[in-house]
């Protein structure tokens, strides 16, 4: 049942998106929309059927808003620091961000692990794999 | 026939056994047995984070490091299993079953080593399969014109979503996703952008390091993150010497080793079923054939071999399809295949011709890497369990900068960093509703290749959809894929479906999802 509404969502805009190509490149794009568009008819029409299999919702019992939003904050924090500072920062950025998701973690853990990941990430992709990276640059 | 199988395998052991390679093979299989044993990091995403560091070595090197990530992994799950009562990845759930049982009587040791000892013979028997059957394979599929490949491919795809684990609408409905993703980026025929929302970025369609690595590397940690505790290690203490069964136990393997191989290989001939339904139907089949069904489950050595051996027998066999025709049975076959593509190389039948050093290189060093494992097995049972006492909470943080490193060096552009933070949000949404993303993975990788034959066949045809049917093999695949979708409704509408595997197993199944 929740199902519903988040398939509906979710298959909604590829149907437009396919149906406003034209043919020749389009082709294929809406007729894929149109077969999802059924799938996610069907997949909606079986999960209203009633089922005595205990329905998991789409959140897990224990949230970890926390935890999630420090994970894929990681990544956008190693863009933000690679863009302007270099990868030590990113990556410094990077692993304490994702660190600090953890609720056993501590500030010094996630500190010291970052100092080491960072050594070890510099040495071994700028220095060996000689990724085309600055280590540290400033470019506002 | 024979005769120049052995040529060429006489070959291959030519390539495999050149230092840079072996040095290759031996990381892949080093690297594959730790993520083995480490729960929450499989080895899809490490074969992810390990492919843009392929782009440096050559061809060969490359696809035989990260093949030898995929079988090493087999192995280190299998350690995890037994003597820890954990079951890292699907393949090996059953093999807790019975093989933690006999930790706790003292005999994980003797468990193992008749796990080796059995893995290793089921991967040979995947082996010989390959060497001999792709050859034919590819002679066969040699003949394909465009409507072939596409029925080929089309039934490649319905069988991959449908027969993997959970839904089977689902399952199809994450492949055509997967179709619809690869079709991002500009049209090969005609040059026009599709679904780029003007960001120049996304011209060159969505990266494919970056989809895995969003799809199982970050989604799975935002699975796990917080969920895995701390491993109780109190019965992993093996020696070398534990690891030699007894005669008496040595005797009642061996049967259940080669029941095994054989069902490994079916399950693996079968586009679709791959190590994870082998291991399950072999344990069914063991305790369905063993005079004593009721001790199942309290450290019954068969229980332990025979899944093993056939999880190894299919892992191996899986590469036949993906070689030979360029289908890929699953998520990992999809992404060994993607990293062909980037270094340039074209999958399918030509494959073997053209490059016969990657091939049979490969085939070879299949028996390396497994002679390599079986020895490496022993001595370091006990530092990958040491290891297993590292928190996840350092783990999985390292493992993010690998991903965004891994990401960005793939073309050394930010933007995909970003992309591959939505990928993975989107990838663990679709899991918590109970959509599996690795048929994702397939369509995504056989998408731009399926678009290319459809539209090669439709031009032949002068847009005559009649072609797949008129023409005979075209026509047996296109059957095929009707009796597939015929046979599950089937299945659904004969009311409550009989589970495959008894309410535990299925339990520890979804435990180890």
């Amino acid at each position: 049942m929740i199902l519903f509404g988040l398939v509906m969502a979710l298959k909604g805009p590829s149907y437009r998106m396919g149906t406003l190509m034209h043919m020749g490149p389009g082709f294929l794009p809406t007729v894929l929309g149109v077969i999802l568009i059924g799938l996610g008819i069907a997949i909606a029409i079986a999960s209203l059927a009633p089922s005595d299999e205990e329905e998991e919702g789409i959140l897990p019992e224990n949230r970890e808003w926390w935890a999630w939003t420090c994970i894929l904050a990681s990544p956008l924090a190693f863009m933000l620091f690679g863009n302007y500072g270099g990868l030590a920062p990113a990556t410094f950025a990077c692993v304490f961000v994702a660190a600090m998701g953890d609720r056993g973690m501590t500030l010094k853990q996630a500190l010291a692990l970052s100092v080491i990941i960072t050594v070890f990430g510099v040495s071994l992709f700028h220095y060996v794999l000689q990724i085309p990276m600055p280590v540290l640059e400033w470019r506002g | 026939m024979i005769g120049t199988a052995l040529t060429d395998l006489w070959y291959g052991f030519g390539v495999a056994l050149e230092p840079h390679n072996i040095v290759w093979c031996f990381i892949g299989v080093l690297v594959g047995n730790m993520v083995g044993v480490l729960p929450g990091m499989g080895p899809l995403a490490t074969i992810s984070i390990l492919l843009p560091l392929t782009f440096g070595i050559k061809p060969v090197g490359a696809i035989l490091m990260l093949a030898g990530v995929m079988y090493g992994a087999q192995y280190g799950g299998a350690i995890c299993s037994i003597l820890l009562n954990l079951p890292c990845h699907p393949p090996h759930a059953v093999t807790c079953l019975d093989g933690f049982p006999m930790t706790k009587q003292g005999r994980g040791g003797a468990a193992l080593g008749a796990t080796v000892f059995a893995s290793f013979v089921g991967a040979s028997w995947g082996i010989t399969e390959m060497i001999f059957l792709a050859p034919v394979l590819v002679k066969v599929a040699l003949e394909f014109g465009p409507a072939e490949i596409c029925s080929l491919m089309l039934l490649g795809l319905l069988a991959g979503s449908t027969l993997a684990r959970g839904s089977p609408l689902k399952g199809v409905a994450m492949t055509v996703l997967g179709l619809m993703l690869g079709i991002v980026g500009t049209d090969i025929e005609t040059g026009a952008e599709r679904f780029t929302f003007g960001m120049t970025h996304l011209d060159d369609g969505i990266e494919l390091i970056a989809l895995a690595l969003g799809l199982f590397g970050i989604g799975e940690f935002m699975n796990s993150v917080n969920q895995v505790s701390t491993v109780n290690a109190k019965y992993a203490k093996v020696t070398l010497k534990d690891m030699r069964p007894s005669k008496e136990e040595m005797k009642r393997t061996i049967a259940p080793m080669f029941r095994g191989t054989l069902i490994g290989s079916l399950c693996s001939l079968i586009p679709g079923t791959g190590p994870t339904i082998a291991s399950f139907v072999a344990y069914a089949t063991e305790k369905k054939i063993s005079k004593t069904p009721e001790k199942f489950g309290t450290g019954m050595i068969e229980g332990v071999v025979c899944p093993e051996a056939s999880t190894h027998s299919s892992v191996q066999g899986d590469f036949i399809p993906t070689m030979s025709l360029g289908i890929p049975g699953d998520a990992v076959m999809a992404l060994l295949l993607g990293a062909l593509m980037i270094q340039g190389i074209v999958p399918g039948p030509q494959l073997i011709k053209e490059h016969p050093d990657i091939f049979w290189g490969l085939v070879a060093s299949f028996w390396i890497g497994n002679i390599m494992l079986v020895v490496l097995n022993v001595p370091l049972i006990g530092l990958w369990v040491k290891l297993l006492t590292i928190p996840y909470k350092y783990l999985y943080s390292s493992a993010m900068f690998f991903v965004c490193i891994g990401v960005y060096a793939a073309n050394n552009d930010m933007f995909q960093v970003g992309e591959t933070a939505v990928i993975g949000l989107l990838g663990y949404v679709l899991l918590r509703l109970g959509f599996h993303p690795a048929p994702i993975l397939l369509g995504f990788v056989l998408g731009p290749r399926f678009e290319e034959n459809f539209r090669r066949a439709m031009l032949i045809s002068r847009g005559d959809l009649a072609v797949f049917v008129e023409r005979p093999i075209s026509a047996v695949f296109v059957a095929l894929c009707v009796l597939l979708i015929g046979l599950q409704i089937y299945v659904r509408l004969r009311g409550p479906k009989k589970p495959l595997v008894p309410v535990s197993d299925k339990q520890l199944l979804e435990g180890a999802e």
